[in-house]
């Protein structure tokens, strides 16, 4: 997957947790958290979500790496194409 | 939904003539009250009701002449609501009746199922979707027979855009009289306790390193049970002032407060803390929050919480001194958890700590029953693997 | 495919069970000369001899009882009783005697009887001649209750019926003889199953026998308002397959259940109950039914028409389901 469809996915997965974003609006530069209003809860359904939808697991010790939706991209890619291997 | 007929006003009249309106729709109609100014042939005369109500539509317009019993306008009745009143067709006129004969009329249905009274009708079927989608039926006028939720009515609800600003400002509303009430008849107290977090911390990443993502727990449910805990040594927090008196409450609800997206703030129940155990805490809440956020909460989770938390950490404020949300008697409050500095045995050392507070009613409790539940809380705290 | 009338087809299924089976006879009141009160065994006695073809005497006791020993002794009997009226007089042997025997005799007696009852109103015969009781009949252990409501099924239905080992009524609707329609020729169908006779998605109408075109054509009345109604033909009264009835509940989520007979105890009060014991969660709105006003037929025709079921009272029925 490139890095730009997994950033629209996990953007997608954002939406259904705070369905006010706008998929445009979010900077993939900056960090989320600014962003988007997500607290514990939320986060913790996105990474449900991503367990569910991309199949993959995120220990909670990586959540400290995935700031940024290009952190996002960085992260999941290789362990997306993983997957598809 | 009230028939209002033309009656007969005279053995010998069969028909009227409406002259003048005298009731607008929306308007209230009580008994004795004039509705309509009809021409009997014999004189203009006041139609008066019979019944209270309030105007909802008039089915003959002014000029017409129509036979006694028609119904010439419908009424509401108090509190039924214009929605899912089905307009009615409008009668033929006298004039406009034809001579030729009138084709049978419809065939009414068999028999026309009576509401449960008291209830708002809502189709099996419906409510299952409701409570499938997290509509709350209450709020959806219903379309189907008698004004009954149907399915697609519950289907239609969920679809629709949220009209947000109404609910904000509703819940704007309901806050603000809380509130309010609060300041204006609670005398709280308040107090604080830093408490550190550095066990709780690392017990919970190691736990939920072991754990698939789906059943991770959050700091939020260790916090919500070690208050559940600490109430055992403060009964008179957990409980309800009503009636110039304290009820203490043997179960422990503990209301969680959770913020609205569309803006606002509730705080439902999590039922019976004390005998649960986190995993289930945290179903719980997860549950909690999804619905909250959906408005589909029951009424007995919004109004059975014996006590309150509040945790304001996560938006990066050291602490929060809450106001009770009455008629409860007590609050606590978590602010951020951050690295501090702390001094043990004369040494300074960095320490993951939050600063928990309380704010109490002092009539149900004094300061030192309030300090000792803190310094308990702190306590519990320091043995998350016994929550 | 041929085209024939529900009495044709009739006939022709009694011609071809006498022809194949020398142990079938048919008995029953003016059967034989006359031809039949609705003439469905017209021409048989010439055909297969008195013999076979049998006038009785007037006593529905006496020679559905003679059926139900016929049927012991190892005979097929076909017994017809000229209306369900009469056929009250004959309740004897067939409920206390043909429904009991494969119990009461630890299954070592069957009694392959099949009786043809014909039912219903709507020829102006009056009250003693008029009445529908098949739900009298579908509420008896014992027995299967047949109920033909297509030509197909008049074609088909008997050699299905002389086959079962155990007894089993079948409820012609006197309605339905004039009814003509395409018949396949493949032989052969099920008693044990209701057909959906109509597709649709919004209501499920449920009905049988004599009430099947009425609610067709209420059915045709609704689609040009833009209702889909689904058409469920019972056919079998007894056991009712409810399987059927609930597929098609589940997926409209609404029912009117149509039945000729008089609304209180009716078949589809039994209906309506296990729908409402089945299916509560899947209902959209109340269960409704249409059924004949509770009073004796009345002889007038507009009277006869105002009591009993009629598609501008299905069409109302199901509108008000859908709140319309």
């Amino acid at each position: 997957m490139k890095a730009d469809d997994i950033k629209s996915r996990v953007v997608e997965i954002i939406r259904t947790v705070a369905p006010e974003v706008e998929a445009g609006e979010i900077r993939p530069d900056r960090p989320l958290r600014d962003q988007v209003d997500l607290d514990s809860m939320d986060w913790l359904r996105v990474i449900v979500a991503v367990h569910e939808k991309l199949r993959v697991d995120i220990p909670e010790k990586d959540y400290a790496k995935l700031r940024t939706l290009d952190d996002w991209a960085l992260y999941l890619q290789p362990k997306l194409e993983r997957t598809a291997g | 939904m009230i028939e209002f007929k033309l009656p007969s006003m005279g053995a010998d009249m069969d028909e009227g003539k409406l002259l003048e309106w005298r009731v607008k729709p929306g308007d209230p109609v009580k008994k004795g009250d004039v509705v309509a100014v009809v021409d009997t042939t014999k004189a203009a005369v006041d139609v008066e009701s019979w019944q209270e109500g309030t105007m909802h539509e008039q089915l003959v317009g002014v000029g017409e002449t129509v036979p006694v019993g028609t119904v010439i306008a419908t009424f509401l009745e108090p509190g039924e609501s214009a929605q899912g009143v089905a307009k009615r067709a409008k009668p033929p006129t006298a004039a406009a009746a034809a001579p030729a004969p009138a084709p049978p009329a419809a065939p009414a249905p068999p028999v026309e199922p009576v509401a449960a009274a008291g209830r708002k009708p809502v189709s099996p079927a419906a409510r299952a979707r409701a409570k499938e989608l997290r509509v709350d039926v209450e709020t959806i006028a219903g379309t189907g027979l008698q004004g009954a939720v149907t399915i697609e009515d519950v289907e239609k609800a969920a679809a629709a855009p949220k009209t947000g600003a109404d609910r904000a400002a509703q819940m704007r509303k309901a806050i603000g009289a809380a509130m309010s009430r609060s300041k204006r008849e609670i005398p709280h107290y308040y107090l604080q306790e830093p408490v550190p977090m550095a066990r709780a911390v690392e017990w919970l990443a190691r736990e939920n390193e072991k754990r698939p993502v789906t059943e991770r727990l959050l700091m939020g449910v260790l916090q919500v049970k070690a208050v559940a805990r600490a109430l055992a040594k403060a009964p008179e927090l957990n409980g309800f002032w009503t009636d110039g008196a304290f009820r203490p409450s043997a179960a422990i609800h503990v209301g969680v407060a959770i913020s609205i997206r569309q803006g606002g703030l509730i705080a439902p129940a999590i039922h019976d803390v004390e005998r649960k155990g986190l995993d289930e805490l945290m179903r719980d809440l997860t549950d909690l929050v999804a619905r909250a956020r959906a408005g589909s909460l029951r009424s007995s989770e919004m109004s059975d919480p014996t006590i309150t938390v509040t945790n304001l950490g996560e938006t990066g404020v050291e602490s929060v001194l809450g106001v009770i949300y009455p008629p409860q008697v007590a609050l606590v409050g978590f602010g951020r958890i951050d690295v501090r500095p702390w001094v043990e045995d004369g040494t300074v050392k960095p320490v993951s700590m939050t600063m928990a507070s309380l704010s109490a009613d002092h009539r149900a409790s004094d300061g030192i029953r309030g300090a000792r539940f803190l310094a308990e809380l702190r306590e519990r705290l320091q043995h998350p693997e016994e929550l | 495919m041929k085209r024939m009338s529900y009495r044709e087809a009739m006939r022709q299924a009694l011609r071809e069970a006498l022809a194949s089976d020398p142990r079938v006879f048919l008995m029953g009141e003016d059967i034989g000369l006359y031809g039949g009160t609705y003439a469905v065994t017209k021409g048989l006695l010439d055909e297969f001899g008195p013999e076979r073809v049998r006038d009785t005497p007037l006593s529905e006791l006496a020679f559905v009882g003679a059926g139900v020993g016929a049927a012991l002794a190892g005979m097929r009997p076909i017994v017809e009783v000229m209306t369900v009226n009469f056929s009250l007089l004959s309740l004897d042997p067939i409920v206390n005697s043909a429904a009991l025997y494969r119990h009461m005799s630890g299954g070592q007696l069957g009694v392959p009887l099949v009786v043809r009852i014909s039912t219903g109103a709507g020829r102006q015969v009056a009250a003693q001649h008029s009445h529908s009781f098949e739900n009298w009949y579908a509420s008896i252990p014992g027995i299967k209750v047949l109920a033909p409501a297509t030509v197909a099924d008049a074609r088909h239905m008997l050699a299905a019926a002389l086959a079962d080992p155990d007894p089993v009524v079948i409820f012609e609707h006197v309605q339905l003889y004039n009814l003509e329609d395409e018949v396949p020729e493949e032989r052969g169908t099920d008693i044990a199953s209701a057909a959906v006779r109509r597709t649709g998605s919004a209501v499920s109408l449920v009905t049988y026998g004599g009430s099947l075109p009425k609610t067709l054509e209420a059915a045709a009345q609704l689609a040009a308002e833009g209702i889909e109604a689904e058409v469920v033909d019972l056919r079998v009264l007894r056991p009712l397959d409810m399987e059927t009835v609930l597929a098609s509940v589940r997926k409209c989520r609404r029912a009117v259940v149509v039945d000729e007979t008089w609304r209180s105890g009716s078949l589809a009060a039994e209906v309506m109950a296990r729908i409402a014991e089945s299916a509560f969660y899947d209902l959209d709105a109340p269960l409704a039914r249409v059924c004949t006003e509770e009073v004796p037929i009345p002889y007038a025709k507009h009277l006869e028409d105002a009591a009993l079921p009629q598609p501008a009272k299905i069409v109302a029925a199901a509108r008000a389901t859908l709140g319309r």
